[in-house]
């Protein structure tokens, strides 16, 4: 007999025992509330047969444009609620399935809604501009599945604090180990010290790729001048361009870890500005419809 | 004006506890800098035209009540009607007495009895002698800015605080590092020359050790002689003992007062309060001690009616005379030891049937019957089944040993009266007072063993299984069993803490369960008389009740426990199997166990592979938190995709409790561990915490709302604003601050409900460990 905890108390009651994703919350339970919609969109459309073919103003095309846009305004209400942290329970991983999938079903709202009736005017700018949203948001999706494993591969357990302190580490090394060369070698090495090359802008932190790598130039430069080099300076300059392989490595995963927390981030500054400019062209598109037509 | 802290050392906090005792002097006392205090009282004395005769040595006191003279160093005199005596127990300096304690060099005496300001002394080689709170306390206020070694008899540091303890130990790890300090263990000191001491170690060799200056802290004595020759009569010859003294303070010289230190009391705010106590008896006003009041705030007339039915109203005196006469747990206390305990203490009268706890309850302290009876509902499904217990017996002794849940649901089956004394202070009891800790540890071993073993077993086998039984206490990562062992096959019911066991596969170390207190191991290589199968090893700082085999089989004469023995038996056994082909997991149960995950109640787990980084549950605990953040996501380490974040475990035996000087740290009826209102921000608990996860922290300023920081861009938004504009902008004193799993909000914690991805979530780690288990097999 154990008197081990094996019920688990009140306070546990209520929360999740193990991670789940929020693709797979409650069971795909979203998933299904979308399909479900989708279904009775599809059915709609099919149903009603207008004078002159499917569009926006047929009493289906009314029904499926009000889902849609009320669908709109509860997705973008999502960013304000994730940032209500106080307001009573219910988990967030939920509330993003909600948003994801109904986010989803919101093309086959919106496009049958449309009655495929696409021209250049307000109208058809607000679909776009929805299904430039809806796809920055898929790529969403998929950047949250690859690269959080990804990041965890690349850190091998160190904070980004400890992967910076490694480098100052690998520069003093550097610094002291270069001394008794030549020059030239003498500048490369100081100048790879100087010009670390991470950061930067965003196209350079997305793509991790930095072609002016001071780095990269001590290593080639040192590579070039093997052959000439006075047999004295065989050992140091070993150990300098072992240290230089180290710090290129390390600088391939500080980079790497900052593309990674870019991708991560990055879809959001389309998300979130279309998204607005998708509410205006919307507002719009309502107003148009029903008070100028 | 006051000598004991105008010698603290510079800028040293002062504390003012016990913080629930209230203060009958004028004189202002609260937790604040040697400094202040000092001011404050200069202050109040000055205005109060005390009449002061600074810098006079008192040599000796004659005569009688009335008419005292009082002779000084100078060969003045003065007159007295009644003498109080506070000059405590520092005066007496206890000093070196080998050769060279007295030496001069470079100007200064080598050999010094006092810091005044560590700040004062650079770039010099120092040695510390004496490893008490003063000893540890100078070489840390000097490892800054000298090279400072600290000279051991033995080699740990028993007599310090637990917090100072702690900060030596770690400024010994630093080494030859800034702040680092050298621990020279096991020596005497032997002699003193000019730039070194020469000490000698326990083989009887000479060790010189180099060094400009020696402060020596080795404690101090009450001066008996000067006492003795004012007339005053000591308990007894040892060398710590104290002038014996009445219930108002006053020696065997009717007049002659003693208070403070001096009688027994080391704590400020007791000087303070018994110096106006005393003067007050001294005007034959007879006024209850300070601590009345609380005591008679935890008497009822029922309570009172159940001590002594011919009266309606008793003293505290009278109160602890009856628990000493009623309580045989207590009864080598000093009346005024038990009178503070008290102050920490509850009395309930329970009727019949009323429960006293239930099973499952968070277990904070541990009672005692004064009166009536009890019965222990030691079978669940079967609540008439009781254990009764009887006046002067105690229960709930548990909660001291592990910080678990109750195991067992007690209910009153007379009218009862039953005494509750918090776990903190039970704590510090058995470690000043032997007996207490014998008759506990005595009593708790027969109960674990009845209750998890063998409830039904009878009483004279019990007495022989349990006068066969040993405690043991391990170390975190020492071995209880060894895989392949023939020789011992004793049973451990572990009681304190919890054991990890492992099984060599392919020549590597594989955990394969966690072991809490409450189980038992090692019972499978005893029925199938086998060598052992597993490792078995403390997780944390464990105790286990060892059992021999040949008491262990006399206890299967229990038919209820053979059968349940058997079951548990081949139920490993299939286990084992089956783990065997898991390495993996037992990696992963390796690495929480090594991370203290086994020691918690509840902790935050982020699976990194679903984890996007975007710190919204750090933003949560700020913004639940009057913006402070509880959490720091990146910190902590990673097994495989596995993340345990710096955030508290709410653990088992907290060590954020053992040493809090205003009781601010407490377990929540459901389990979380807070930090309330009294702290004082002494820090502690952040040093004691293995884990990190305390800091001290002064609260942010007032920021605009959400909306103003969505709409119109002001503020730093959501989170703790960590800019350097956000830091200076805080206000206050620190304070410790630490998860307290959001208990007063609804929803739980808001870490959890805050991220997106479904990538943290707060477990209880057995529970994770099984339903992981379950994933994987």
């Amino acid at each position: 007999m154990s008197v081990s905890d094996s019920s688990i108390g009140d306070r546990l009651a209520s929360r999740p025992g193990q991670h789940v994703s929020f693709l797979v919350y409650d069971r795909y339970r979203w998933l299904k509330v979308a399909a479900i919609i989708g279904v009775i969109s599809i059915v709609l459309y099919l149903v009603n047969e207008p004078y002159g073919g499917p569009y926006g103003g047929s009493w289906a095309g009314y029904t499926l444009g009000t889902v849609g846009a009320l669908l709109i305004f509860w997705l973008t209400w999502f960013g304000y609620r994730k940032r209500r942290y106080d307001e009573g329970p219910g988990m967030l991983a939920s509330r993003l399935s909600a948003h994801v999938y109904l986010g989803l079903v919101l093309i086959i709202v919106a496009t049958l809604h449309t009655g495929f009736q696409f021209h250049w005017n307000l109208h058809t700018l607000a679909y776009a501009l929805m299904c430039f949203v809806i796809a920055s948001g898929i790529f969403g999706i998929v950047f949250y599945s690859r690269y959080p494993r990804l990041m965890t591969e690349n850190r091998r357990n160190m904070t980004r604090r400890q992967m910076l302190s490694s480098l100052v580490a690998i520069d003093d090394q550097l610094r002291r180990e270069a001394r008794p060369l030549d020059d030239n070698s003498a500048a490369l090495v100081e100048r790879a010290i100087e010009r670390p090359a991470i950061g930067g802008s965003t196209w350079r932190q997305l793509s991790g790729r930095y072609s002016d790598c001071a780095t990269a130039a001590a290593i080639a430069g040192f590579d070039a001048t093997e052959a000439e080099a006075p047999a004295e300076l065989e050992d140091v300059r070993r150990r300098v361009r072992v240290l230089l392989d180290q710090k290129a490595a390390l600088l391939e995963q500080i980079r790497r870890d900052l593309s990674y927390k870019a991708m991560m981030d990055i879809w959001l500054y389309v998300h979130v500005p279309f998204t607005f400019a998708l509410l205006a062209a919307l507002i719009a598109h309502i107003i148009s419809v029903f008070f100028l037509f | 004006m006051n000598d004991t802290i105008f010698k603290y050392q510079k800028r040293k906090l002062v504390m003012a506890t016990p913080v629930v005792l209230p203060l009958r002097s004028d004189l202002d006392f609260k937790e604040e800098s040697r400094e202040e205090v000092i001011d404050s009282w200069d202050q109040v004395t000055s205005e109060a035209k005390v009449n002061l005769r600074l810098s006079a040595e008192v040599n000796s006191i004659k005569g009688k009540k009335g008419d005292f003279t009082v002779g000084l160093a100078d060969g003045s005199s003065f007159t007295a009607e009644y003498v109080i005596l506070a000059i405590g127990v520092q005066g007496n300096l206890n000093k070196l007495t080998i050769p060279g304690a007295d030496l001069v060099h470079n100007g200064h005496p080598i050999v010094q009895y006092q810091l005044d300001d560590p700040d004062e002394y650079k770039g010099e080689e120092i040695l510390i002698v004496g490893v008490g709170d003063a000893g540890i306390e100078n070489a840390l206020g000097l490892a800054p800015n000298n090279i400072v070694s600290v000279v051991n008899t033995n080699d740990d540091f028993p007599r310090a605080k637990p917090a100072n303890a702690a900060l030596i130990q770690n400024a010994i790890k630093k080494g030859d590092e800034p702040g680092g300090i050298h621990h020279i263990t096991k020596v005497k000191v032997k002699e003193i020359q000019p730039g070194k001491m020469m000490l000698e170690a326990a083989d009887g060799a000479i060790v010189e050790a180099p060094c400009d200056r020696v402060i020596a802290r080795i404690g101090a004595q009450p001066p008996r002689r000067f006492l003795e020759s004012c007339g005053i009569q000591f308990a007894s010859t040892e060398m710590n003992a104290i002038p014996e003294v009445s219930d108002t303070y006053e020696s065997q010289v009717e007049g002659l007062y003693i208070i403070g230190a001096l009688a027994g009391y080391p704590l400020i705010k007791n000087c303070l309060n018994q110096g106006f106590e005393a003067v007050e008896y001294i005007l034959d006003n007879r006024i209850p001690p300070a601590d009345e009041p609380l005591i008679q705030e935890k008497l009822n007339p029922e309570i009172i009616r159940m001590l002594n039915p011919a009266k309606t109203e008793i003293t505290g005196a009278e109160l602890i005379g009856e628990i000493l006469k009623r309580a045989p747990l207590f009864s080598a206390l000093r009346p005024v030891q038990l009178r503070e305990f008290l102050i920490h203490s509850e009395l309930h009268n329970k009727k019949p049937g009323e429960v006293v706890f239930e099973r499952n309850e968070f277990a904070n302290s541990v009672y005692t019957i004064l009166e009536g009876e009890v019965g222990i509902q030691v079978n669940p499904e079967d609540r008439s089944e009781m254990v009764r217990l009887g006046a002067g017996e105690f229960f709930g002794e548990m909660a001291l040993i592990s910080g678990r849940r109750r195991t067992t649901t007690v209910v009153a089956t007379k009218p009862s009266l039953l005494l509750e004394v918090d776990r903190n202070t039970m704590v510090k009891l058995v470690r000043s007072e032997p007996s207490v800790k014998q008759a506990i540890d005595g009593a708790a071993v027969v109960r674990q063993i009845k209750t998890y073993l063998a409830p039904d077993i009878d009483d004279r086998l019990l007495a022989d299984v349990v006068a066969s039984t040993t405690v043991k206490e391990f170390r975190a990562n020492d071995t209880l069993i060894k895989q392949g062992d023939t020789e011992d096959d004793s049973v451990y019911l572990i009681r304190k803490g919890h054991a990890v066991v492992s099984v060599q596969v392919g020549g590597k170390e594989v955990p394969i369960a966690y072991v809490q207190a409450g189980n038992y191991v090692g019972e499978m290589a005893l029925l199938m008389n086998q060598p052992r199968t597993a490792t078995v090893k403390a997780g944390v700082a464990t105790e286990a009740i060892q059992i021999s085999s040949s008491a262990f089989r006399s206890l299967l004469e229990d038919k209820e426990l053979h059968h349940q023995i058997n079951e548990k038996v081949q139920d490993r056994l299939i286990t084992n199997e089956q783990l065997r082909d898991n390495i993996a997991n037992g990696d992963l149960i390796s690495f929480l166990a090594r991370e203290g995950v086994g020691e918690a109640t509840d902790v935050l787990l982020i699976d990194e592979s679903l984890c996007v980084r975007c710190d919204n549950c750090e933003k949560a605990c700020a913004e639940t938190h009057h913006g402070i953040s509880r959490l720091n996501r990146e910190a902590g380490p990673t097994y495989n995709t596995l993340h345990v974040p710096t955030s508290c475990r709410h653990c088992e035996d907290p060590h954020c409790m053992t040493d809090c000087p205003p009781d601010a740290i407490h377990r929540a009826p459901n389990g979380e561990v807070f930090i309330n209102d009294q702290c004082i921000g002494c820090g502690n608990c952040e040093r004691n915490c293995p884990y990190g996860v305390i800091q001290l922290a002064a609260m942010p300023t007032k920021k605009p709302g959400l909306l103003s920081w969505l709409l119109f861009g002001a503020g730093p938004g959501p989170g703790e604003d960590k800019s350097p504009d956000g830091l200076a902008h805080r206000v206050g004193s620190r304070h410790a601050v630490k998860c307290d799993l959001c208990k007063d909000i609804d929803g739980g914690p808001a870490c959890v409900r805050a991220c997106p991805t479904g990538a943290a979530i707060r477990v209880e780690p057995a529970a994770f460990i099984d339903v992981m288990r379950q994933a994987r097999l």
